[in-house]
Parts: structure tokens; sequence; C-alpha cells
């Protein structure tokens, strides 16, 4: 401990003359008298440190040299450098793995897929799974439904987002503090106390039922989610950011608060708009539960349903096609991969920053 | 438009601004009254040398802290609120009243929703789900305390530490590292963007009888079809874990790059070793962020539901077929909403006052050992 503390003494000196004095003690005693009495003044408590004379300051005693002390640093941080990258890569391999498992299976023949002897690579490619699943599940509906869903959906919230974070980040008004507490606390509430009315809610506008249209199915699957807290909230933030001397430049311009907001708010937070496009578009995709308890026929579904309940079973044995269903599922995972791919900063930062609020 | 660039440049372009303003460049010092009037609210504006009074046309007595904006804004009261209109009729409608709404049902007997008819007020909703009291036909309703309740908790307190002491890890281990930092920070994502019945039918197969982790361990164990209810929980909460992940280590590393590097150049000096640094350090400064990973995982572990459908097509190991062995309490609100609405809001509120329980508890403890 000793020895390394000398060592990081020199250190310091060296790389980081910025650093300030007062963390290196043989420093402060190299300087001149009316040096000191300047830094007393500004650090007033410093006199009363005292380095403990039992303290020793000595690579010799140890009976090491620097140059073999910093040999074993540097040994014990490739050492763990690599333990880090392994733990890494495993745990990588680890997330991977279902990924690359869903597509292998899903060019795997039958009887591979269930001999007892698996293998990691396909010993037959069989585009035909593919071929099959495109005829019997009904990929073009479900994709349909779903974009439409997804676009609707999307361009509703965007538009609520927007003027709802603009009057609560610019907009003066009585009430605005507490009618946004509100909105905050309805986002620490589970969505299921919400499910079970909503359904009713629907259900009494006459969208559920027996005699269900397309139309009344997509209503009831994108007129709840036209509003979403967590988006004007985040949006909010983004519209806090931006100096308030930018809303005065405008109205001393003479401009509108409908120009202002469409001039200056919307191009300047246009990061976080993609943001929630992209997040709401997902949120579509990967909806279950909702469209499973309002939509009565197949035809309506979204394709997380269609590719649930379409189990693709064997007729002879009961046994689930496993080739089918992930030639399916990999058609439902590979266009969220391509959105991931073009606009990862934008998801990645959309999501991490709701953490830095803390 | 142009005052405005020129406002832009002046603050986030600072070359831009001086080569612009090189010639013209006076600076023109504001004298105490010129403080005094912007600090009272008065907007002045110096290139004109014109003090300008942007007023509402009603005083108000009480005192501003912002200059002049306040003002302009005053008039805007009405004005917000028809901006504010539609978002809120769909708050109340679609977050609000529902919420109001089930509460309300949860202590209504036999509320039928399509027809909007109840027998009257009744506690006895959380008496049959909890398994307290009977129904009307004699019999007693068993899954909820049997299965959902249990389940629920057992995958809440397995999954929500483990995940969150791992992705903990990773994002330390992300942090540390020089190459391939990027490329791995996306691999460790990639489970974020995926469709959660999709990939769940993925681990069904990998834990199928015939499926690649019985051959790895040489195992002949029954994970997912007519699986041993306990035996189940083990691709379920692999699972969760799995999913849960990318979200927690993008927080815990957005956190990490906020940390000030002088506490570990105090720690190295200090030579104190990885784990003292990790312990003492690294896990104080990222309170808020394990705070904030906490309150929101057990808030998603307690509605887990997408993922026994995505295992098991179904609330049991034997699919629709047979008990409902895995059900969580969210997929007994799902079941029931249609056919036993009471219960199902009975459930809800259940829920609810659970999370709101565990919230309270995190912030409380929180609020003693969390050093911001």
């Amino acid at each position: 401990m000793a020895e390394l503390l000398d060592e990081e003494e020199n250190k310091l000196k060296t790389e980081d003359e910025q650093l300030p004095s007062e963390t290196s003690v043989g420093e402060m005693e190299s300087t001149s008298e009316q040096d000191d009495e300047k830094k007393y003044n500004i650090y007033p408590d410093f006199k009363k440190i005292v380095v403990n004379p039992n303290l020793v300051l000595s690579i010799e005693q140890s009976g090491r040299t620097v140059e073999s002390i910093k040999a074993s640093e540097r040994v014990s941080k490739i050492v763990f450098t690599t333990l880090t990258y392994i733990f890494l890569i495993v745990l990588a391999i680890l997330v991977i793995f279902p990924f690359y498992w869903m597509i292998i299976t899903s060019f795997k023949q039958r009887t591979e897929i269930i001999a007892s002897t698996q293998t990691f690579f396909p010993s037959i490619v069989m585009w035909s799974n593919y071929v099959y699943v495109f005829q019997v599940f009904n990929f073009g509906t479900y994709m349909l439904n779903t974009i439409v869903v997804a676009i609707f959906n999307t361009a509703g919230t965007l538009i609520t987002t927007v003027i709802a974070a603009f009057a609560f980040s610019r907009l003066r008004f009585r009430g605005r503090e507490a009618v946004f507490m509100i909105f905050l606390i309805t986002m620490m509430i589970p969505g299921e106390m919400m499910v079970i009315s909503n359904y009713i809610t629907v259900a009494s506008f006459g969208w559920i039922g027996e005699d269900q249209t397309l139309i009344e199915a997509y209503a009831a699957m994108i007129v709840p989610f036209w509003i979403s807290v967590y988006y004007i909230y985040l949006l909010r933030n983004t519209f806090k950011q931006i100096p308030e001397e930018l809303y005065l430049a405008a109205k001393v311009d003479g401009k509108s608060d409908w120009n202002y907001l469409w001039r200056v708010m919307i191009p300047l937070a246009a990061p976080t708009l993609i943001t929630v496009t992209i997040l709401s578009f997902m949120g579509s995709w990967n909806a279950y539960v909702w469209p499973n308890l309002v939509t009565n026929s197949a035809d309506y579904q979204l394709i997380s349903n269609g590719l649930r309940s379409s189990a693709f079973v064997d007729i002879d044995g009961g046994q689930t096609e496993y080739g089918y269903q992930m030639a399916a599922t990999v058609c439902v995972t590979v266009p969220l991969f391509l959105l991931f791919i073009f606009f990862r900063k934008y998801i990645m930062r959309g999501v991490g920053r709701s953490g830095i609020k803390g | 438009m142009n005052r405005f660039k020129d406002w832009w440049n002046k603050h986030f372009n600072k070359k831009k601004y001086q080569e612009e303003h090189s010639e013209d460049q006076e600076v023109v010092e504001l004298t105490d009254e010129q403080k005094a009037l912007d600090e009272a609210g008065v907007y002045y504006d110096e290139s004109s040398a014109t003090v300008v009074r942007l007023v509402s046309r009603k005083r108000n007595a009480k005192e501003y802290h912002v200059g002049g904006v306040q003002d302009v804004a005053a008039k805007n009261n009405w004005r917000a609120w028809i901006y504010l209109a539609p978002v809120i009729i769909l708050v109340v409608i679609f977050l609000i009243y529902p919420l109001i709404n089930t509460i309300v049902i949860s202590f209504l007997e036999n509320y039928n929703y399509a027809t909007g008819h109840s027998d009257g007020f009744t506690f006895k909703n959380f008496g049959i789900i909890l398994g307290l009291t009977t129904t009307d036909n004699g019999a007693t309703e068993m899954y909820f305390v049997q299965y959902a309740i249990p389940n629920t908790f057992f995958i809440v307190f397995v999954t929500v530490p483990i995940a969150t002491i791992l992705a903990l890890l990773i994002a330390v281990a992300l942090n540390s590292i020089k190459w391939f930092q990027k490329t791995l920070q996306t691999i460790f994502f990639l489970p974020y963007v995926t469709n959660t019945i999709a990939v769940g039918m993925v681990f069904a197969v990998i834990f199928a009888d015939n499926g690649i982790i019985n051959y790895i361990f040489q195992s002949n164990i029954t994970w997912i079809y007519g699986a041993n209810r306990w035996v189940a929980m083990v691709p379920l909460c692999t699972y969760i874990i799995w999913s849960s992940l990318p979200f927690k280590i993008l927080i815990f590393l957005s956190g990490l790059q906020g940390i000030d590097k002088q506490y570990y150049q105090a720690a190295q000096i200090d030579s104190a070793s990885k784990t003292k640094v990790f312990l003492r350090i690294t896990t104080p400064l990222l309170g808020p962020q394990i705070m904030y990973i906490l309150v929101t995982s057990f808030m998603g572990a307690f509605k887990e539901y997408s993922s026994v459908v995505a295992l098991f097509n179904g609330p049991g190991t034997l699919g629709s077929a047979g008990s409902p062995n895995m059900e969580t309490i969210v997929y007994y609100i799902y079941d029931n909403l249609s056919t036993q609405t009471s219960y199902a809001a009975a459930a809800a509120v259940f829920l609810f006052v659970i999370i709101l329980i565990f919230t309270i508890i995190e912030f409380w403890v929180s609020g003693k050992r969390i050093y911001y």
C-alpha cells in the first residue's frame, strides 16, 4: 500500500500537473513560503493535516523495485481486462444464442429438429419452411393490420404528445403543475387497472362485438393508445431544455404560439420526436394483449397474435412444427432488427434517457 | 428569423458569432439601473436602446423570477387549456375514469359489463379471489391463491435481483473496456428490440424435450409442455431475465458515464481494490439509477403476462388444457376480464395495492441509503 502511494505520487506529478497540489505532499514542501501562505488561506484546514509518522513511504523495505511493481501491475491489469472480456463475450453469446437458434431451426428439417443429436448448423437448408409459412400463415393480413394500427397509433400519439408537452413546458397557466402531477401519477399505476374499464368503454362505443367490422376493430386498437404520459414527460423535458429566451424572441417578432411550436420547438426537438415515433411503432409491433382482447376475428388481429395462435400443429402427431414456427418467428423479428439497425442511436438514446432523471 | 439565428450563434456557436460581430464588437456594460430593470422583468433591447415592457392585461401582484417571459405567457391562460383539451379528454376517458371505474367494479357483486348491471355493493369479490369466501354456487375460486399469487411473487423475487445484479456487472464491465465497447453494447441491447411472443417461442424450442438445453446437459427434463410447475419456472425466469437485461444495462451505463472520474483517481491513490471500488464508489454513486431500475423492474415483474403466453401458449404447462399452473396475477385478470369482470377488477386492485406497497417500501429504503 505504502509503496503504491509513493508511486502514484510520482505518476501524479508527471502526468497530471494541473491536479490541485494539495493532493501531493511532496510538492507542498518544496513550494515557497509565500505560496504556502496563499494556499493555507484558501484551505484554512490544511495545516491540520499531519502525515502519520509511522507511515512507511519506502519501496526498498518491500524488496521490490519500481520496475517490478510496474510490471506486476501491468500483468494484473492484463489479466483483469482479459477476464472482463471473457465475461462479456460469454454473456454476449448467451444473449445472442436464441436469435442464432431461431434462424438455424427455421432452416432445419423436421426430423433434424427432433433428433436426439442436435446440430448447430442445418444439414439441409430448408427454404421450403419459409415457402410453407408464407402460404399457410396469413402474413400479409397481419402485416397490413399491424402497419395500419402502428401508423395511426404513432400519428395520434405524436400529435397529443407534442401539444401536451408544449403546453406543459412553455405556456403558463393556473393549475399547470397540478395537472402534470396527475398525469405523472397515472404513470405509476399498473395498466391492468385501466384495461378492464377500457375494455368496457370500448365495448360501450360499440367497437367490440359479434358484428365487429374492420374499422371498428382498428378503432378499438388505436384510439385508447393515442395518449402516452411517458412520451409527454420525455418530450416536455426536451422542450424545457430549449432556452426560454427563444420563446421571448419569437414573441417579440410577433409569432404566434402555434408558429413558434412548429418553427422552433419541433425542429429542435426532432431527435426526441424520432425516438418517440420509433418506440411507439415498436409498441404496436409488440402489442399482444389488447388486440387479443378486442378483436374477435383472426382477420383483424396483429402480428403477435397471429404468431401465437397459429401453432403449426402437425395433424398426425399433434406435435408442434418447430421449423415452420421458427420461420414465422424470423419473419416477425427481422423487420424490428432492420428498424434497430437504422435507428440504433435514437432507440438507445430514447430508452437510456429515461434513467437520467434518477 | 435573423435575430433568432444571431441569438443562437451567440449562445451555442460562439466562434461564428464572434466572426460575424468582429467589427462591431462593443461590449455594452449594463448599468446598475439597467440590471435592476432586467431583474424587475423588463426586457431591455440593446440594439434600439429602448425599454420594452411586456405586460399582461391583468397586472398580477405576484413576483416574477425570470424577466419578461412570464408576462408574455400570462395571457395564454385560456389558450393553454385549448391546447390541452384533446389530451385531457383522452386522459380522462382512457386513464382516469378507468382507474376509478375499476375500483368501483371491484366492489360490485356480479357486475356484467355488457348490461352494466350489478347486484350492489359488496366486499365479497376480494374474499372470493383470495379463497376466503365461496362463490354463489358454493364453489371456491382456487386459482388466484393457488397459482397466480405464488407464481407472481416467485417470478418477482427470482428475476428482479438476478437481472439487476447481472445488468450492473455487465454495465460496469462494458464501461471499463476499450475495444469493441460499442459492438458489445449493441449486442446486449438486442433483446430489447424483439417481439416478446416471437422470442418466447424460440425459448420454448430451446427448452423443448429434444431441445438444445437437454442435449448440452445430457439431461432428460421436461421443461415446457407437461412440465412440473416449478421446473417450468426455469425457462420462464430465464426468458424474463434475458428480456429484461438490455433496459437495465442501458440505464446503468448512462449512469456510469456520469460518474466523476476523480472518485476513481482518488481510489487509485489509496490503492483500493477493484471490489472495494465497485462496492464503495460505483454502487453508491449509481444509487439513483439502481433505485429507478428497482422500481420499474418490480412493477414490470409483477405484471408478467406475455412471456407466459409465449412459452406455454396458455395459462398452464399443458397449454389451455389442464390446470392454469403457470398463471400470474395479470394472466388471471385477462382470463376473467369478460366473464367474471368483478373478480378481474378485484385482482387488479389487489395488484395495484401490492405494487404501491412495494414502491413505497423502495422509496423508504432509498431515502435512508441513497446519497444523491
